[in-house]
């Protein structure tokens, strides 16, 4: 299994960090996410974070926690400038261990990592 | 209901607006003054995505804000007004009659000092927040409603390691 880096796993505070903690703990491929803790940055920083991990690793691929937030509205910035890649807003664990567990970790593989994260949510007992 | 927040931040919408204060106070919209954000089709689009499509978004320049103000206090829904910087709201509190004036993130740059966790100002930025004092508005910094609001005086007079 080559640990050349899918994806970055960027959220607010250690989100990310723990996200990535828990895929290596249940797959042993959590070294295939890059994760990016956000804290106390303005919205000009995180793009530079985003870009720069990106230029380091290669990766063109952002998980993101949450669709109003600020790692995301920065991804999609970057992804505009540079013109390509692939974002997913809203993971969960479901989602990236699917990612992880695909054979090549390409933006379709993102893009049905999305759907098993989605498809993964359920709600069991009362709802009163 | 009315305006109930009037806040800077220079990540503009983002989760801690649309949810951290939205959801308890009920927003229904969000009024977005920025020069550059009322200037893009795109990155309004950005932000628009980015709330639930019961609350909406409005986007003005901050001379275009002016004219709008009285309309948006006079709604029966609650808002949150954001600027990015506080030069915007400065203009508003100066031209739009903004009485209360909530800081809710100005991030590390360079020549910035530290304040709070997340408020970084310059010496041209404490004297512009106490030239809002000076036109009368209560300026308190508070990120989340279940932090304490820090009194301006406090805020220019604390600092934090980073």
């Amino acid at each position: 299994m080559s640990d050349t880096k899918r994806a970055l796993v960027a959220g607010h505070a250690d989100f990310a960090a723990g996200l990535v903690s828990a895929v290596d703990l249940i797959t042993g491929r959590g070294a295939l996410l890059v994760p990016i803790q956000v804290k106390g940055l303005c919205g000009a920083d995180i793009e530079q974070l985003l870009r720069d991990t990106m230029d380091s690793t290669g990766v063109r691929i952002i998980f993101t926690d949450l669709q109003a937030g600020s790692c995301t509205m920065a991804a999609r910035r970057v992804l505009r400038q540079i013109g390509e890649g692939t974002l997913v807003a809203g993971a969960n664990l479901p989602m990236l261990l699917d990612f992880v567990m695909s054979s090549d970790g390409g933006g379709a593989a993102a893009a049905a990592a999305a759907e098993r994260g989605r498809a993964a949510v359920s709600v069991h007992g009362s709802t009163a | 209901m009315t305006i109930v927040l009037n806040r800077i931040d220079d990540r503009l919408i983002h989760g801690q607006v649309v949810v951290g204060w939205g959801q308890p106070l009920d927003v229904k919209f969000i009024v977005l003054v920025d020069d550059a954000v009322a200037e893009s089709d795109w990155e309004q689009e950005l932000y628009r995505m980015g709330v639930p499509p019961e609350m909406e978004v409005r986007f003005h320049s901050a001379e275009g804000a002016v004219a709008h103000l009285d309309g948006y206090r006079t709604e029966a829904r609650p808002g949150i007004l954001v600027t990015g910087d506080i030069a915007t709201m400065r203009y508003l509190v100066q031209h739009g009659g903004v009485r209360d004036v909530n800081i809710g993130g100005i991030h590390h740059r360079a020549g910035r000092t530290q304040h709070l966790r997340y408020v970084f100002l310059t010496p041209e930025e404490q004297a512009a927040l106490r030239d809002l004092a000076a036109h009368g508005a209560v300026v308190t910094a508070q990120d989340v409603p279940a932090a304490r609001a820090v009194p301006l005086e406090e805020l220019l007079t604390v600092r934090e390691d980073a």
